[in-house]
């Protein structure tokens, strides 16, 4: 552990959740991940921040496998990541992901959506799933809009609706890949409120944002990324008043200045 | 509030109404050019119709029982040349004293499919069970009779419309499930499979289907041991139906391409299994976008099974054409007529699957409610 960690109002616990060590991966010839070390608590909050292309939502994608990684170990909740398909689905049943594009399901309307993985994974009765998706819709605050289709709601209340169709499966942590860049600049407050409400709860999350507003809030640590490296790691305090390295200092120069 | 189509279909156009006189301003006579075409349309429909018309209609002979009724000049279309050869058209050569169990076949199919493809008709799931595991049974034992109590009727003496809808369902219940299996084996990321897939619809699209019906119904008794080939119709059915899963599975694929890489990506994320994100997920949405092209090739598929005439299987345009050399109804319009009629049969079948697939597609599109 990072001994660094100043918890604010929230809990972190000593159980480790993830814990990747040497982490490589290649696409083709590009390098993407560059011997990754990430350790990461229960109830912690960690956003992951740096430019593009830098490899952070590669890194997060490792963490349910979306994406293989080629050399190092990740552990899960005490699962190691391996090929094997089942400790894979085993992994997924505990993380929840939010996308960029939401990636809600067309053809199903906003409660369908939400009861689809607990019915077909977690192979729990209709009606209990449809009171379990209707307690999160509530608390994304869009229980009106369930028997809607994705496609009649704005970008907020898509993304509000992602998150609550990965909190159905009772996820233990959640990845946020980039959840407010695709989303117009009134929209992104309402989808933020709810991830630090989730925060509150003492969910653990990683979080890939530029959001620095959010990392300030909520976050435990902020880690930075540059060209597949984990350059720098710290609370959000202490990375945005003293970085200590140099492209750091760049980047937060760039980010801020608007 | 911005409402954005994750579908990226257009939305329907906009109808105002006008009156027909201003209908045909704007679209048929808008300029000299368009005004000449629509002249010399109207031209070749004058020089078409009218013949045609005269010909199955008005100078058409409607009743009589014997070929003498059509003879003469003047005289248009012999129908009761099909009358008297309709049992001909639609049974073959089907014993005429079993021809009942031809009959049930056909009321059961049609009683079994009609609620099935009425999306808001009850018991969905035992109906489909019945359409297509236990029906095809019923209609195998009842009709090849291969059972005791029946009168065994050899796939040689089938023959006429029953020959048509036998391989022609067969090939549609077929090619679709496997079409599917074959569309994501390609996409797969395993390399075996994929190989596999790859070769299996390349070979099967690569040749014509009449090689396809040769090889059955003509080598491959020669590479199998004496008594061992399996019935002529059989081995037709199984060409035409790995045919036309070639066929069916790059359709699929078309509508996999279409989805998003996301759509499968959530599916994983939250837990679900390589088959439950294709079923649930991907698979809806995917056959969704290509039900035009499924309908087509099901309509393609139909009409190509007339080629089983070239392995001496009469289907029903091999009836029609059989019954033509009969002498008690040789007239000169004869064959023109039977060869209207059978047309007006295929059209039928290919103009009610099209007519099906445009009102699941707005079916489906609707109940989105975009």
């Amino acid at each position: 552990m990072s001994g660094a960690n100043t918890p604010k109002k929230m809990t972190v616990s000593d159980k480790v959740m993830i814990e990747m060590t040497g982490v490589n991966k290649w696409f083709d010839d590009f390098h993407v991940l560059k011997d990754i070390g990430l350790k990461v608590n229960e109830g912690e909050r960690i956003v992951i921040a740096g430019p593009s292309g830098s490899g952070k939502s590669t890194l997060i994608r490792c963490i349910n496998r979306l994406e293989p990684h080629d050399e190092g170990r990740i552990v899960i909740d005490g699962i190691e990541l391996t090929e094997d398909l089942k400790r894979i689905d085993e992994v997924r049943r505990e993380v929840g992901m939010v996308f960029q594009q939401f990636n809600l399901f067309p053809h199903m309307t906003v409660l369908e959506n939400c009861t689809l993985a607990p019915i077909w994974v977690r192979k729990m009765p209709e009606n209990e799933a449809r009171d379990l998706a209707m307690n999160f819709l509530e608390r994304v605050r869009i229980p009106e809009q369930a028997m809607k289709y994705p496609g009649q709601l704005s970008g907020g209340q898509q993304q509000r609706v992602a998150i609550a169709r990965a909190l159905c499966m009772n996820p233990k942590i959640m990845l946020f890949d980039e959840p407010t860049s695709a989303l117009d600049p009134e929209m992104i407050k309402e989808v933020l409120d709810v991830m630090v409400e989730l925060a509150q709860e003492g969910m653990t999350m990683l979080c890939v944002t530029h959001e620095m507003g959010f990392a300030r809030e909520v976050a435990n640590r902020v880690v930075f990324m540059d060209a597949g490296e984990i350059i720098e790691e710290a609370p959000p305090e202490e990375f945005f008043n003293s970085p200590k390295n140099a492209r750091t200092k760049e980047f937060l120069a760039q980010i801020l200045a608007h | 509030m911005a409402m954005e189509d994750v579908t990226g279909r257009p939305r329907p156009p906009m109808r105002s109404r006008i009156s027909p006189v201003d209908w045909a301003r704007r679209n048929l006579f808008s300029s000299v050019g368009n005004t000449a075409l629509t002249l010399f349309c109207l031209w070749l429909l004058w020089l078409a119709v009218p013949p045609f018309l005269d010909f199955t209609i008005f100078s058409a002979v409607w009743t009589g029982a014997t070929r003498e009724v059509c003879l003469g000049p003047d005289k248009g279309a012999c129908w009761p040349l099909v009358w008297a050869n309709l049992g001909q058209f639609i049974y073959g050569r089907y014993p005429e004293d079993e021809i009942w169990r031809v009959n049930v076949v056909f009321a059961l199919g049609f009683a079994a499919i009609v609620p099935a493809l009425i999306p808001s008709a009850p018991a969905k799931r035992f109906n489909l069970i019945f359409l297509l595991v236990i029906y095809p049974l019923i209609a195998l034992v009842l009709l090849a009779g291969d059972r005791p109590g029946l009168r065994p009727v050899p796939t040689s003496e089938w023959g006429g419309l029953l020959v048509t809808l036998v391989v022609a369902l067969t090939g549609i219940v077929v090619s679709l499930p496997l079409g599917i299996v074959l569309a994501l084996g390609r996409r797969s990321s395993m390399p075996a499979i994929r190989t596999v897939c790859i070769v299996f619809i390349e070979f099967w699209r690569g040749v014509p289907l009449i090689t396809v019906l040769f090889m059955a119904s003509v080598m491959l008794p020669l590479f199998l041991p004496e008594g061992m080939s399996p019935d002529n119709l059989l081995r037709c059915l199984v060409g035409v139906a790995l045919f036309s899963s070639a066929y069916m599975a790059e359709v699929v694929r078309g509508g996999l391409q279409a989805i998003p890489a996301g759509q499968y990506e959530a599916a994983r994320a939250t837990g679900l299994t390589y088959w439950q994100a294709m079923g649930l997920v991907v698979l809806p949405q995917a056959l969704r976008h290509v039900i035009p092209g499924i309908v087509n090739t099901f309509i393609g598929l139909f009409k190509d099974t007339t080629l089983v005439l070239i392995v001496g299987i009469f289907d029903l345009l091999g009836q029609v054409r059989a019954q033509l050399s009969d002498p008690s109804w040789t007239v000169p319009q004869g064959a023109l007529t039977a060869y209207i009629f059978a047309a007006l049969v295929y059209w039928v079948f290919c103009f009610g699957m099209s007519q099906y697939s445009n009102f699941m597609e707005r079916r489906l599109n609707t109940s989105r409610e975009r």
